[in-house]
């Protein structure tokens, strides 16, 4: 059974979303997501002060078994990129929630709201299976 | 539903990830298939390679039988023991299966591939036409295997005294029976180690023995970064029955003297020596972040094209490497593309890391 915290927001992409207290969101890939691509060996990140839109394709995590773009759940600037999944990308496997790949400035904080809460993100999975 | 060894179940108490695996139900890893193949390349870890084909060949032609089936020449196995690589080939020369032989007590044993098993036996049966020899698969045998630079040493000390006697004495490359269990210094992971066949119904209590002494189950995921560090063949990828030997860094395996021994698919190989121009197989580095895979295409400036056979991240290096078949003109440098993109690779010798030791 995939962890999926309740205080997060999802993307039916497997990204998870968190508000922080200076209004940017963090954004990483799912303890599902992780369980499937394998032990991660590299990640790809988007540039700082990088204009993304909902949906639009912002990086690549890539694994033993397969390359898989990472997609911008909300819309905005990128703000700040982990260097650190650069040295250890590992940690993505070991701790899906604690590694964030980028922070969004939002655009539009309503589109949060558009994105999965926990429970529709489970079923989401399992509609998926 | 695929088919499961005797070890099925203990994989899933395991935490095994299960794949389909040739038609069998297998643990790709128990976690981490990175950390399973740091774990061999240190200590050592513990295989289920139940799923191969064991084969038993016996009575008065086994021999020459084999001279007549195999491309290596099992003459060369002097006492009973030694065992040798070789490749079976159809009649164009192209590679039906590669498999391992050892000189038994009586006759010869064989352990070729899971996922060839239906079409080598029938092969090897339509061959003994004409020969005394019986060709009995033994699928009532399990086998583990027990890879690492500490393997042999934490396998001693589990086993009876005779079994512990015999691995301590057993040569690399050598295989012998002791009681109803066969013990070889063979593998498939470039480190040193032992694979054991036994019977089925002992298998999960000897894994279970294994693993209670602490030594970690490694998956079918970190065999193949092992293997290809290693620079070992997968058939079905690096070579099939379209690709030769000579094309698939096997030419070393084919036993050309005596000339007057004619086994199958001699002619059609002679014929391809006398080209010059045929591809080889090499091994890939890539010098940046990004992972080879097989089937990327591969570009050798000047000189043509080539296809990744084999590829992977691998952990020792930290990078990825691969096997790829290419042009006979290839020299050092060449390009592959990976998602639309060209990165240059180094061309180097098919082998990456032996004994733990990385040699590109």
């Amino acid at each position: 059974m995939s962890d999926i915290p309740s205080d997060l927001r999802y993307a039916a992409s497997h990204e998870w979303a968190r508000l922080e207290a200076d209004g940017s969101v963090s954004v990483g890939i799912s303890d599902h997501a992780q369980e499937a691509l394998g032990d991660v060996v590299y990640v790809e990140l988007p540039e700082i002060g990088q204009q993304l839109t909902a949906g639009q394709q912002a990086g690549v995590v890539e694994s033993v078994k397969a390359a898989s773009d990472i997609y911008a759940p909300i819309s905005g600037e990128v703000v700040a990129i982990n260097d650190q999944l650069t040295d250890a990308p590992e940690s993505v496997n070991s701790e899906p929630y604690g590694s964030w790949f980028f922070r969004i400035q939002p655009s539009d904080a309503s589109e949060l709201d558009k994105l999965l809460d926990a429970e529709g993100y489970k079923a989401s999975c399992d509609a998926e299976a | 539903m695929g088919q499961r060894t005797p070890l099925y179940d203990q994989h899933l108490a395991l935490g095994a990830k299960m794949v389909d695996f040739g038609g069998w139900d297998m643990p790709l890893h128990y976690g981490s298939q990175v950390e399973e193949h740091h774990q061999v390349r240190r200590d050592c870890g513990v295989f289920d390679v139940s799923h191969m084909t064991v084969v038993d060949v016996r009575g008065a032609d086994a021999k020459a039988y084999l001279q007549r089936l195999l491309a290596n020449d099992v003459d060369r196995l002097g006492q009973v023991g030694k065992a040798l690589y070789t490749a079976m080939l159809n009649e164009r020369g192209g590679v039906v299966d590669d498999l391992i032989v050892y000189l038994a007590e009586e006759g010869y044993r064989l352990v070729v591939n899971a996922s060839t098993r239906d079409k080598d036996l029938a092969w090897m049966q339509a061959h003994a036409e004409g020969f005394a020899v019986e060709v009995t698969e033994r699928p009532e045998l399990a086998m583990l295997a027990i890879q690492g630079p500490h393997a042999r040493a934490r396998t001693a000390e589990l086993v009876s005294q005779a079994r512990a006697a015999l691995i301590q004495e057993l040569k690399p490359f050598n295989g012998r029976a002791v009681g109803d269990w066969f013990i070889g210094r063979t593998g498939y992971t470039g480190e040193d180690g032992l694979e054991i066949i036994l019977p089925a119904a002992e298998a999960p209590d000897f894994l279970s023995e294994l693993v209670g002494a602490g030594i970690p189950p490694i998956g079918l995921g970190a065999r193949d970064t092992l293997r290809l560090e290693a620079g070992l063949n997968l058939y079905g990828q690096d070579m099939t029955e379209d690709v030769s030997p000579l094309q698939a860094n096997m030419g070393w395996t084919v036993a050309w003297e005596p000339a007057e021994r004619d086994f199958v698919g001699r002619a059609a190989l002679e014929a391809q020596k006398a080209q010059s121009d045929l591809p080889k197989l090499v091994g890939l580095v890539l010098e940046e972040r990004g992972v080879l895979r097989a089937h990327q295409i591969v570009r050798v400036n000047g000189v043509g094209e080539g296809e990744i056979t084999s590829g992977s991240f691998s952990p020792t290096l930290g990078k990825a490497i691969a096997l790829a078949r290419v042009p006979a003109g290839a020299g050092d440098r060449a390009e592959v593309e990976i998602r639309g993109k060209w990165y240059p690779v180094r061309v180097v010798q098919p082998t990456f890391v032996r004994h733990g030791k990385v040699l590109v």
